[in-house]
């Protein structure tokens, strides 16, 4: 394995972070419209928290899809066509979501409610598959040897890889709850954080039911062990961390906790695959790997040049953007709006 | 119903689908940035009002527009896992790229251009447009960079069993990127300025009242409409009959069909006008030919051959074989919808240049011949849905024309279907893709109809209201 070729790994899972840190956080502001909103106007106010951002935010899930396809076709061949009806849904969430938010802005007063349930729903369905297509991944799916995966209903959805969605969608609703409570002033801000604190309590069950069913349906813990220990105690002390700053209504680092938390999932991924990339269930001979799963030297090495020149562009207008829209979104006074 | 014809329909499909928004998008947000420029410049609010209107239009398109385009991104390894390995190596860089430079400067820019009016300095915020443009304009550049390699593979070689990179300025140097990509910018920006022209007839012929400001505002937008119409659709023609020179050398078999030669003609050439190609017999019926002109428009002069497509196809199978995989071969592709669509492009593109022109001269300096003539309001508001036809048709051009490859002389479309996919998911992605589409049409077209209820005037006084009694308008920003 080349220096390169493990960096790519990295990047692709530093994209995925990217991906779950922002767009994570507007999944749990969608999923609350539909379920922490009392009124037309606080939805309003809590669609507003993400209005200019959400799209750049899921730039990030198709800037890590482009550079698995550029540094890892092999992965992104198997991956993709191996986990087609997933990724069909996925597409299908996205894809409604993605609209919901012009076309609310353009509907009439009746219809409006119909693209928030739409908006609601999709906000959970996307992390829920992406959360059981990542963990039936590590899992081990029919890999054969030519790559291609020949799988059965159970392959995707088992208990492991269903507890795995859930998990997701609830970090991604509480990491949206802490950026609420961070963004918004008056009783949705309070609203939120209430949720939050009482959903902690769900969490932690769900971070243990997780972390077992981790140590007994996949060879995390036999291949790393040290990594992937660190990981665990690290989305559970996030977890804590998160909860914690709730309590002590320091919104800001609740924010970043629950951020953090998604991150170490990834990263807990990440490192319990290397050298990996696919797990095969039929033989170990058959798992797609770091070295032979890549591109070749000079397309990573064209690629990294990109990367480097063209992220820190990136993240500087993104967090211009973020700054511009720093302030927290109001609602207004009893009799002041109509 | 096997799974490569599936595949290819889904492809097929969701791509015409998502080209629909991609040209309406860089065309309109490139119209708005010149109004906003013009307003930027005369400080007069009219032209203000009159960017807010017509970038709501934008807004909707580019909606659909992304979404659509994700699953592009998708489908390259769901249903096309086999070409993924071949070509990964080489196809997923420029996809990488426009996610990296052209997706995030869009989807950032596009959320501070809408939030931020009367909230910045007007100079950042036309920068803010112009910035957007800039994103939709690269973000053509990567895909036609990908695409121009499936026509035409330079920069590359063949190792471990793909195409593997080794000259990346070569992908970005070849020429069939910069025909190609002239030629689809001007036909996005001919979209855009048509769309906008089209709607402000529509917006003119409903029968109402309407104010002396909103009219002035129409006749601005038909102006800039106009104008943008005659150069882009001048420009659209000179980099379509470019692209066609280049066709004749490099994809001679694609010339060909376009015009229905099936044998290698005499010189001068005639050209078939209209026609129906007969593949089987090889004979082309009921056609209605002009001499000399397939010379003239080929060459530019009144002498010259056509080489038909008979002699092509010998010319490829000594090149490639008559067996690729075990599977006989010819290098055939599909002349009628060549032919037809080569015929409804060009109609289209002569046809808007046209109405330009009667257009600019009927409202110029400030005449209102062409408000009284509700004829050519007509004509216009029905070319609004020119475009989509034409682009269209030009990309069947382009995609059909490269039968039997997926990437030209190296890898074929049987060879690049994903093998374990079932038909039974391609059944059902197909036909979910289907009603998911036919809905978000009807909801957008909708929408827009919706939208159009307004005049720009009205409708800013009553953003402007909403805005008194926003909740955000303090805090938000």
């Amino acid at each position: 394995m080349s220096f390169l070729q493990a960096l790519w790994f990295l990047l692709i899972g530093v994209l995925f972070s990217g991906f779950f840190f922002l767009d994570g956080f507007d999944y749990g502001v969608g999923m609350a419209v539909g379920t922490l909103a009392h009124n037309e106007g606080e939805k309003s106010q809590i669609i507003r928290t993400i209005g200019p951002v959400w799209d750049g935010n899921e730039v990030w899930l198709i800037t890590a899809g482009g550079a698995m396809f550029a540094s890892f076709p092999y992965w992104y061949a198997t991956l993709f066509s191996g986990y087609y009806l997933i990724l069909l849904f996925i597409l299908v969430g996205l894809i409604l979501r993605g609209v919901s938010f012009e076309f609310r802005a353009k509907s009439s007063d009746e219809k409006k409610p119909v693209w928030d349930r739409i908006l609601a729903f999709c906000s959970f369905l996307v992390p829920f598959l992406f959360g059981v297509m990542f963990i039936s991944m590590i899992k081990g799916m029919p890999i054969d040897a030519a790559g291609n995966i020949h799988a059965h209903f159970f392959d995707y959805f088992n208990w492991f890889s269903i507890v795995g969605g859930i998990a997701l969608a609830l970090l991604t609703y509480l990491h949206g709850l802490n950026y609420i409570t961070l963004k918004t002033k008056g009783p949705v801000s309070e609203r939120a954080q209430n949720f939050a604190q009482a959903l902690y309590w769900v969490l932690y069950v769900g971070e243990v039911v997780f972390a077992l069913l981790l140590l007994f349906q996949t060879d995390f813990i036999k291949v790393h062990p040290v990594a992937t220990l660190l990981c665990l105690v690290l989305i559970v002390g996030f977890s804590v961390w998160a909860h914690v700053s709730t309590f002590k209504n320091k919104q800001g680092y609740a924010f970043a906790a629950s951020g953090l938390t998604l991150v170490s999932l990834v990263a807990l991924i990440f490192c319990g695959l290397f050298p990996r990339v696919m797990i095969s269930s039929i033989s170990a001979k058959f798992d797609l790997v770091i070295q032979s799963a890549s591109s070749s030297n000079y397309t990573l090495i064209v690629m990294t040049i990109a990367t480097v020149i063209l992220v820190p562009c990136v993240l500087a207008y993104t967090i211009w953007a973020y700054w511009i829209f720093r302030k927290r979104i109001e609602m207004p006074k009893v009799g002041e709006a109509n | 119903m096997d799974i490569v014809n599936l595949a290819r329909f889904q492809f097929a499909m969701t791509t015409v689908f998502h080209f629909f928004f991609v040209p309406f998008s860089i065309g309109t947000v490139f119209v708005v940035a010149v109004m906003e420029t013009m307003y930027y410049r005369t400080k007069n609010p009219s032209y203000k009002k009159m960017t807010k209107f017509w970038g709501n239009i934008f807004m909707l398109s580019f909606a659909v527009g992304v979404v659509t385009g994700l699953i592009q991104e998708f489908q390259f390894g769901m249903n096309w896992s086999d070409y993924s390995r071949f070509m990964g190596d080489i196809f997923g860089a420029p996809l990488a790229f426009e996610a990296l430079l052209s997706f995030f400067i869009e989807s950032t820019f596009i959320g501070l251009w809408v939030f931020t009016w009367d909230r910045v300095k007007k100079g950042l915020h036309l920068f803010f447009i112009w910035m957007i443009v800039f994103g939709t304009v690269t973000s053509a550049l990567w895909i036609l960079t990908a695409n121009s390699f499936m026509q035409h593979p330079v920069g590359f070689a063949i190792r471990n069993g793909r195409a593997e990179m080794v000259n990346f300025g070569a992908l970005l140097s070849n020429p069939q990127l910069l025909f190609e990509l002239s030629h689809v910018l001007m036909g996005a920006l001919l979209t855009g300025a048509t769309i906008i022209t089209g709607l402000a007839a529509f917006q003119l012929l409903k029968k109402r009242a309407i104010s002396d400001e909103n009219k002035q505002i129409y006749h601005k937008t038909m102006r800039v409409g106009l104008w943008l119409m005659l150069i882009f659709s001048l420009g659209s023609i000179t980099a379509g009959d470019m692209q066609m020179q280049y066709l004749i050398k490099e994809q001679p078999m694609k010339f060909a069909a376009t015009e229905a030669v099936y044998k290698t003609t005499k010189s001068p050439a005639p050209w078939t006008v209209v026609g129906i190609a007969n593949p089987k017999t090889h004979q082309v019926n009921g056609k209605v030919e002009i001499p000399v002109m397939l010379s003239v428009l080929s060459y530019h002069k009144a002498s010259g051959s056509v080489t038909g497509m008979e002699e092509v196809n010998a010319q490829l199978e000594k090149k490639y074989g008559t067996h690729i995989d075990g599977q006989k071969m010819n290098y055939y592709v599909p002349v009628n919808t060549l032919f037809w669509s080569f015929r409804v492009m060009c109609g289209f593109a002569a046809l808007l240049a046209l109405v330009s022109i009667v257009g600019l001269v009927m409202t110029r300096r400030g005449k209102e011949t062409l408000y009284n003539h509700r004829w050519i309001l007509w004509v216009m508001a029905i070319l609004t849905f020119s475009p989509f036809l034409a682009n269209t048709a030009g990309w069947f051009i382009t995609e059909f024309g490269r039968a039997p490859w997926t990437v030209y002389g190296l890898f074929t479309i049987k060879q690049s279907v994903s093998p374990n996919v079932s038909v039974a998911s391609l059944l059902t992605s197909n036909i979910i893709y289907f009603v998911l589409f036919t809905s978000l049409a009807i909801v957008l077209i909708a929408l827009i109809v919706r939208f159009l209820h307004n005049d720009p005037v009205e409708w800013d006084a009553a953003q402007a209201d909403k805005k008194a009694t926003d909740p955000f308008a303090k805090g938000a920003f």
